[in-house]
């Protein structure tokens, strides 16, 4: 039992650090990051993993150790010993440091998405004038772009559903509202995620760098549905938004006719 | 030191039965001119006496355990194979011929956590183990309020009936999450669910409240006003310190959680509109047609309150699933190491502070929320910092098998997968305090695979430890060691195959609570993964048939043991075993701390806290 219980508690620490190593290989790792936040995302979950292995490879090693070693046959007693002050105080100091660091390393990042400061005030789309107003509801995705005037809320607004067009390399602010329950709107390659409150507007921003069309994944419960509730961001160049936006201006003033 | 010169010990009699330690047990002097024989019904069903109320928390709370792990079984089913049928179950499923419906999925997770919570964990560390072993361990021939006690199992049985009617309403039982976020858990339009299953969960959690209530306020009075003779504070075994931490979380955080449901309550069946926003439209419909016609275009409410709420106690009930399992855990740890246990009073300590900083980190389930972001710095710097008493804890179990003795034992085993796998789950919980991975990670399987590797690799492998400990106390006969090695092996192979696979599934942002996420490109790639992790679940489950087995086969064949069979030194082993009525069949009066073991001072390698040298 000795060797099988110290194998079985070394294993952990081997086989969990090799499967985080090849998890890329196997496509079991982060999503392409396409938004200009999202590496500093990725960066500091690796900065968190790196500290974190650490200490899972040396306490979970030692446990190892510490089984196979001290439950060897022996006629004697153990050593008697009720703890150590300095060891406690080196073992208290050190990771209070390393988590206050970990701690405060994490506030720009968050800061620059989510606090009011963090939204960007120059170019096309502020807080004052977002781009759209993404609408959730039991189980779908609607847009709701402001139309020539810019202004929400007007007779000239355009409305799209489960898609959500926005141009490349630019920052974009929208307006998440939602009709019903809680919704939460995920870009797993933006690593951006909010949850849609009903009965408040919420403000968000983002910039994509690449262009295409990206899963947009419903990330709150919101009922039996709530698995098929998925949407599309699609990414264009600057014209292709313009165009995008004529086109859907017609269709929406066409009255049906083609 | 001779006994005969210690000081005469104060008398403590028991408040409500007048007992006074070790009076009442067989072969006692109460018992010869106090003899009286117990009906079935008064020993073992309206019993008093906390060894048989603990037992009872112990035997429901395994049923449970069986239910919601069908139910995760279930769950998983889905996930590697979704909308297929399940073989064999047609029958309970005609209308889709053994397929699990989406709303049927979201019935499943939302009732196996609310069942592995609330009826599973919680009365097994408190009520079970809490009930068994605190007057034992203080020495004490009874809890304070044996009646109240007595009550605080039997408001379970509204909570059985409760939970379990929910299944068999219209719309099948609640479907809104074990958080159960308004306005889905209360508008009946929002899911089936919530027809009248919300209800039903409602008024059950709020007996479990009203049990854990009675079961907090006996511990705290047991422990403060019971203990024996020399018995001081910090002469108690760390698991009566993690359930006496454990208890008064609960007496803080239950009345919030209690107010909070009762507005849910109120919400859904006078429509209050507490937690409803004002101009909802659900399933399409006006907001005049809500619930019972009442208008609730002006309701007026937040659904960020109830989160607040519900937060402020389930977060600190993260702690009470899991700071009387790290007191066990210590308690097995020194008595198999035969050392005392590493840094006695940094152990109590880091308990206390794990449960006061437990108290100001709700808002970290919220930093996605709409929450005022500002606030997600302050409960991110707050929660981080519980891991360094968590640290602390791990780096003193590590010192304690430190030039120890070990004896691998099943209990023991347990014991140290335990602490083996509460590292990964204390580990993992920092890249989820940290607001911007947060961002992204938030309701991700990375969040599964934490809070199961502490309540589930945690707590569970503790309770299972505690249960082959102290099996003997309780029928007076050991479980099997070849079975119970087996059981461990195959128990934990299977648990890190199953949960540790899931922080794969939570880097590549696969979202928790998805009845079938392949419909999403970006996950498609994963449901390989998932097959492994279903197949890995489900020889968890069957192995736990080795358990089951050995449990019932050991209560009527299992070798019969004396008072310590593991030569250990806390009170609870002078009793008898199984103790009877009354506990202590000798006055006790204790002389040191409950981890003397491999002292110099005598020739054995322990040295029962009763003993005088």
């Amino acid at each position: 039992m000795r060797l099988i219980a110290s194998l079985l508690l070394l294993a952990v620490p081997i086989l969990g650090v090799y499967t985080f190593m090849t998890a890329a290989d196997h496509d079991w790792w982060f999503p392409p990051a396409y938004s200009t936040f999202a590496p500093d995302i990725d960066w500091l979950f690796d900065f968190i993993m790196y500290m974190v292995a650490f200490t899972f490879i040396v306490t979970e090693v030692a446990l190892a150790w510490f089984v196979f070693k001290y439950s060897a046959k022996r006629n004697d007693k153990g050593v008697f010993t009720h703890g150590s002050h300095k060891l406690e105080m080196i073992w208290t100091a050190i990771p209070a440091v390393a988590l206050l660091v970990i701690a405060f390393t994490q506030m720009e990042t968050f800061a620059k998405i989510k606090f009011a400061s963090g939204f960007p005030t120059q170019g096309r789309f502020t807080r004052e004038k977002p781009i759209a107003q993404v609408w959730a509801s039991q189980f779908d995705w609607r847009t709701r772009y402001p139309g020539d005037d810019g202004v929400l809320g007007t007779v000239d607004d355009l409305e799209a559903s489960y898609e959500f067009v926005v141009p490349v390399n630019e920052d974009i602010v929208f307006e998440l509202r939602s009709r019903d329950v809680i919704h939460s709107w995920f870009v797993p390659e933006f690593r951006l995620k909010q949850d849609a409150l009903p009965g408040h507007t919420i403000p968000v921003w983002f910039n994509a760098t690449k262009e295409g069309s990206y899963d947009l994944v419903c990330a709150e419960l919101c009922g039996w549905g709530h698995y098929k509730m998925s949407g599309r961001v699609r990414v264009v160049s600057a014209q292709e938004f313009d165009a995008y936006q004529a086109d859907l201006k017609a269709k929406w003033f066409s009255n049906g006719k083609e | 030191m001779n006994p005969v010169s210690t000081p005469a010990a104060p008398v403590v009699t028991h408040p409500s039965t007048g007992l006074q330690p070790g009076e009442g047990a067989p072969g006692t002097m109460r018992e010869h001119h106090d003899h009286h024989e117990l009906g079935f019904l008064s020993k073992y069903v309206f019993s008093v006496d906390h060894k048989i109320i603990g037992l009872q928390f112990l035997f429901s709370g395994l049923v449970f355990l069986v239910l919601g792990g069908l139910m995760a079984m279930a769950i998983r089913y889905q996930l590697a194979w979704p909308w297929k049928p399940m073989p064999g179950l047609s029958w309970m499923f005609p209308a889709t011929g053994g397929a699990i419906t989406p709303e049927f999925y979201t019935m499943l997770f939302t009732m196996h956590g609310t069942i592995m919570i609330f009826f599973v964990i919680i009365p097994l560390l408190t009520g079970a183990f809490g009930n068994f072993l605190i007057p034992l361990m203080i020495g004490a021939p009874d809890m304070a309020f044996p009646k109240l006690n007595m009550f605080g199992y039997w408001a379970m049985w509204p909570a059985f009936v409760l939970i379990l009617m929910g299944f068999f309403v219209e719309g099948g039982h609640a479907a809104g999450g074990w958080t159960s976020y308004p306005p889905l858990s209360t508008i009946e339009s929002a899911a089936p669910g919530s027809l009248s299953g919300q209800t039903y969960w409602l008024m059950s959690l709020t007996w479990v409240g009203v049990s854990s209530m009675m079961g907090a306020v006996n511990y705290v009075t047991t422990i403060v006003k019971m203990r024996a003779p020399g018995m001081t504070m910090m002469r108690m075994p760390l698991s009566v310190w993690g359930l006496l931490i454990a208890a008064f979380l609960q007496l803080f955080a239950l009345p919030v959680l209690t107010a909070a449901s009762i507005m849910q309550l109120l919400d859904r069946v006078i429509d209050t509109g507490f937690f409803t926003p004002t101009n909802l439209i659900v399933n399409n419909l006006t907001p005049d047609s809500f619930a019972h016609g009442m208008p609730a275009a002006a309701a007026g409410g937040q659904p960020l309150l109830w989160q607040h709420l519900f937060w402020f106690y389930s977060h600190p009930a993260v702690y009470i699933l899991v700071v009387p399992a790290m007191g066990f855990t210590s308690d097995i740890l020194a008595v198999h190491a035969r050392k005392p246990i590493f840094g006695y009073k940094p152990m109590v300590y880091s308990m206390a502070a794990i449960a006061g900083l437990g108290f100001i980190v709700w808002g970290h389930h919220m930093f996605t929320s709409g929450m005022n972001p500002a606030l997600g710095m302050s409960f991110m710097v707050a929660t981080i910092m519980i891991a360094l008493p968590s640290a602390i804890k791990v780096f003193n179990w590590l010192g304690t098998l430190w030039g120890g003795r070990i004896r691998l034992n099943t209990p023991m085993l347990f014991a140290i997968g335990f602490v083996s796998m509460f590292i990964i789950g204390g580990l993992s919980g920092i890249w989820m305090a940290a607001t911007p991975v947060d961002i992204y990670i938030h309701d991700t399987y990375i969040v599964v695979a934490h809070f199961h590797y502490v309540v589930f690799a945690g707590s569970m492998f503790a309770i299972f430890s505690a249960i082959y400990h102290w099996y003997p106390k309780m029928f007076g006969r050991v479980m099997n060691e070849t079975l119970g090695k087996i059981h461990f092996v195959g128990t934990f192979i299977f648990t890190n195959c199953t949960f540790y696979m899931m922080h794969q599934l939570g880097v590549a942002g696969l979202m928790r609570r998805t009845a079938d996420p392949y419909a999403y490109d970006v996950y498609a790639h994963l449901q390989p993964l998932n097959e492994f992790i279903t197949l890995s679940a489900f020889c968890m489950f069957v192995w736990q048939i080795f358990f089951v087995v050995n449990f019932f086969h050991s209560l009527f064949w299992g070798m019969r043991v004396g008072r310590n069979p593991w030569q250990a030194n806390s009170l609870e082993w002078d009793a008898p075993s199984p103790p009877g009525h009354g506990n202590f069949d000798a006055p006790l009066l204790v002389h040191r701390g409950p981890y003397e073991y491999s002292s110099p001072e005598v020739a054995e390698d322990y040295l029962p806290q009763t003993r005088a040298v």
